[in-house]
């Protein structure tokens, strides 16, 4: 939370993204991804309910709101790795509802995961190969004869040697994934999803429990997804983050989206500040001292 | 006194036997399921059972050529792998072993019954269907080899089959977990829904892994039955965890540790039954009847396993910095 995790050079914001007031589910000039009467329940508790949400393209979307606001279930349900109870939604104007998790990734919509799913007993190389696309040789028969894909293998190779020079692990190109420190790993997540081209890219919490001295390069390699061209969704708690790298923030609280906005305004906005104090009161105080003090911390920093 | 000499030519001999090479085919189709793509396949017995009969039936009842009943048995094996797969490879790892136990004993369970005595031959089994396989035999009628390995044309024969498929699967293994698809099986392993978000379809990924190593169960099934007569209660669920005793012995995510694996369960097996059954007859052993001593190896071999296994873990081909990350 300190200044130094702000990069250097002032990113450039992608603005005027809505159409009219900037209000939950308020319309896009040119949405990606299009969510309409999405709930999912569990038991009673309505973990998620959102009427409608549109994902500006080629714009850096956050997506906070205080823990258990429904943010990593709506994620789970836009990427086919649940069901929704009710709901309908669009990427790049085609349905996606019910469509597995799978198909979703090879549309182009890939995700990474709150905690971090590694794949630990692979080398970090074949972590990143796993994730090319249309690969002749995962086809079992065709992995029999290598000449069917020991090209494609080699230029994919290539590729993902790039990729890992960018995010400073290739030179752990051959250790094992479980190995890496949990910073790297998450390093190492989003760099195996940018080996699928994706077109819309969703992260779950990517600074979570990660070293301070790789925050930064975490924020500079989310700020050069954008300027690559593609779309960023993440979900994030660390509220300096979110102003300085998100153009539009969506707010989430009880499985609802409560205020969507430009990051400057949409801090001051009263039900964001009452959706963080809500949750403030209902919790037993010094239950859990850190998750506490980082809400006060972001109470602070929504009123400042 | 006891005969040294006996006892480790006895043991020699399990070295090449199609029995072991029977069990280290069973045990790479174990390597493929459980060692690559971490499904919990407990059901091997049953593949095997699927391959025994499907042979035997198909040559007894039908008339099947020999190649013919070797289809048999394969199809047998993929119609059971689709059986147990399509309901459970969608859920956690735990239904899927419940699933195969329980359908390897049905499978027992059905060939046993007297209802389809005409096919199965019912408790009895079966026998006189290497006819086939026997007329196959390039070799010419008489003794080949030396010392302990010396046998007739139908053994050799027998063994040269046997672990030529046994290579051949190795080799086979070998190439797919070096591919791009032994790839996906193996994140499958370590994640499977962090495969399913980089565009894999897992389920009919671990279905390709189930049908596979199945098939390879199957055939070891019939290989297994080559030089002896197919017996119903040779496949109960004792079998299978002899199975997963050789891989974890091997190497669970090896080639070759299926194979040496099973050379070592075979020798040890051999040497402790030669020792015991003798040294009980030379008055070593007191209170233990040749009865008691024929149960005694297993608890021997079951023994040197569990040493093997508490001082080398990763099994004798496994690799040690794997272990050191295993959650
Ligand atoms: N699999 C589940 N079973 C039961 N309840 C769940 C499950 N997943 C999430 N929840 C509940 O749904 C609510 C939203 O959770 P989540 O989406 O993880 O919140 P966030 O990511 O915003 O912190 C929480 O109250 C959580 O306890
Ligand atoms: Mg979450």
């Amino acid at each position: 939370m300190s200044n130094n995790t702000v990069p250097s050079n002032k990113p450039v914001k992608s603005t005027d993204l809505h159409i009219g007031e900037a209000a939950p589910g308020c319309k896009k000039r040119d949405p990606i991804l299009v969510a309409d009467g999405v709930s999912r329940t569990f038991g009673g508790l309505k973990a998620v309910d959102v009427d409608h949400v549109e994902i500006p393209r080629g714009a850096i979307t956050a997506l906070i709101g205080p823990n258990g606001a429904g943010k990593t279930t709506l994620f789970n349900l836009l990427t086919g790795f649940d069901k929704p109870d009710t709901g309908s939604w669009t990427f790049e104007g085609r349905p996606l509802s019910g469509m597995p998790a799978f198909k979703v990734a090879r549309m182009g919509q890939v995700r990474t995961f709150q905690l971090t799913k590694a794949l630990g007993l692979l080398t970090v190389m074949d972590n990143m190969l796993l994730g090319a696309k249309g690969q002749a040789g995962e086809n079992l028969f065709r992995a029999v004869f290598p000449f069917f894909w020991s090209k494609q293998e080699e230029a994919n190779r290539v590729r993902a040697l790039d990729i890992l020079e960018r995010f400073k692990l290739d030179s752990k190109k051959d250790d094992y994934a479980a190995s890496l420190s949990g910073g790297q790993r998450k390093l190492l997540e989003m760099a195996r999803a940018l080996m699928s081209e994706p077109s819309l890219v969703m992260l779950d919490e990517p600074m979570a429990g990660v070293n301070p001295a790789l925050t930064q390069s975490l924020l500079d390699h989310i700020l050069n997804l954008k300027a690559e061209g593609m779309t960023v969704l993440f979900v994030e708690h660390d509220m300096h983050m979110v102003r300085h790298i998100a153009d539009w923030v969506i707010v989430m609280a009880e499985g609802r989206v409560v205020a969507e906005g430009d990051p400057h305004e949409v801090m001051r906005n009263p039900a964001v500040i009452d959706a963080y104090l809500g949750q403030h009161h209902d919790e037993d105080l010094g239950e859990d001292p850190a998750a506490e003090e980082e809400r006060v911390e972001a109470i602070k920093e929504l009123l400042d | 006194m006891i005969d040294w000499g006996a006892i480790f030519s006895n043991a020699a001999v399990e070295l090449i036997s199609p029995t072991t090479a029977a069990y280290a085919l069973a045990a790479l189709g174990l390597a493929i399921h459980f060692g690559y793509t971490g499904l919990l396949n407990f059901g091997q017995a049953g593949f095997m059972a699927l391959g025994a009969y499907g042979f035997a039936i198909s040559t007894l009842s039908f008339g099947f050529p020999v190649w013919g009943a070797v289809l048999v048995g394969i199809g047998a094996s993929v119609i059971f792998a689709l059986i147990l797969g399509i309901p459970t490879l969608r859920l956690r790892a735990d239904y899927l072993a419940i699933v195969t136990i329980a359908a390897a004993e049905i499978v027992r369970l059905l060939f046993t019954t007297n209802t389809f005595q005409s096919f199965t031959g019912s408790a009895n089994g079966l026998s006189g269907y290497k006819g086939g396989f026997a007329g196959l035999n390039p070799i010419p009628e008489g003794r080949y080899g030396f010392g302990p390995f010396e046998y007739n044309e139908y053994d050799w024969w027998l063994r040269i089959v046997a672990w030529s498929i046994v290579a051949l699967a190795c080799l086979f293994t070998w190439q797919i977990m070096r591919s791009p698809w032994g790839r996906v099986i193996k994140g499958i392993r370590e994640d499977e829904d962090a495969v399913r978000a980089l565009g894999k379809n897992v389920y009919s990924y671990k279905m390709q892994s189930l049908i596979l190593g199945g098939a390879f169960g199957t055939i070891a099934g019939m290989i297994f039955v080559l030089p002896r007569a197919v017996v119903p209660s040779n496949y109960q669920t004792s079998l299978t965890f002899f199975i997963y005793a050789i891989l974890l012995l091997g190497g669970a995510s090896t080639i070759l540790g299926p194979v040496i694996g099973s050379m070592v369960f075979w020798v040890l097996l051999s040497f402790f039954s030669g020792f015991i059954a003798r040294a009980v007859e030379a008055g070593w052993i007191p209170f233990i009847t040749s009865i008691q001593a024929g149960q005694l190896r297993f608890i021997l071999v079951g023994v040197a396993i569990m040493l093997i296994v508490i001082f080398r873990p990763q099994g004798i081909f496994g690799n040690k910095k794997e272990l050191a990350f295993v959650k």
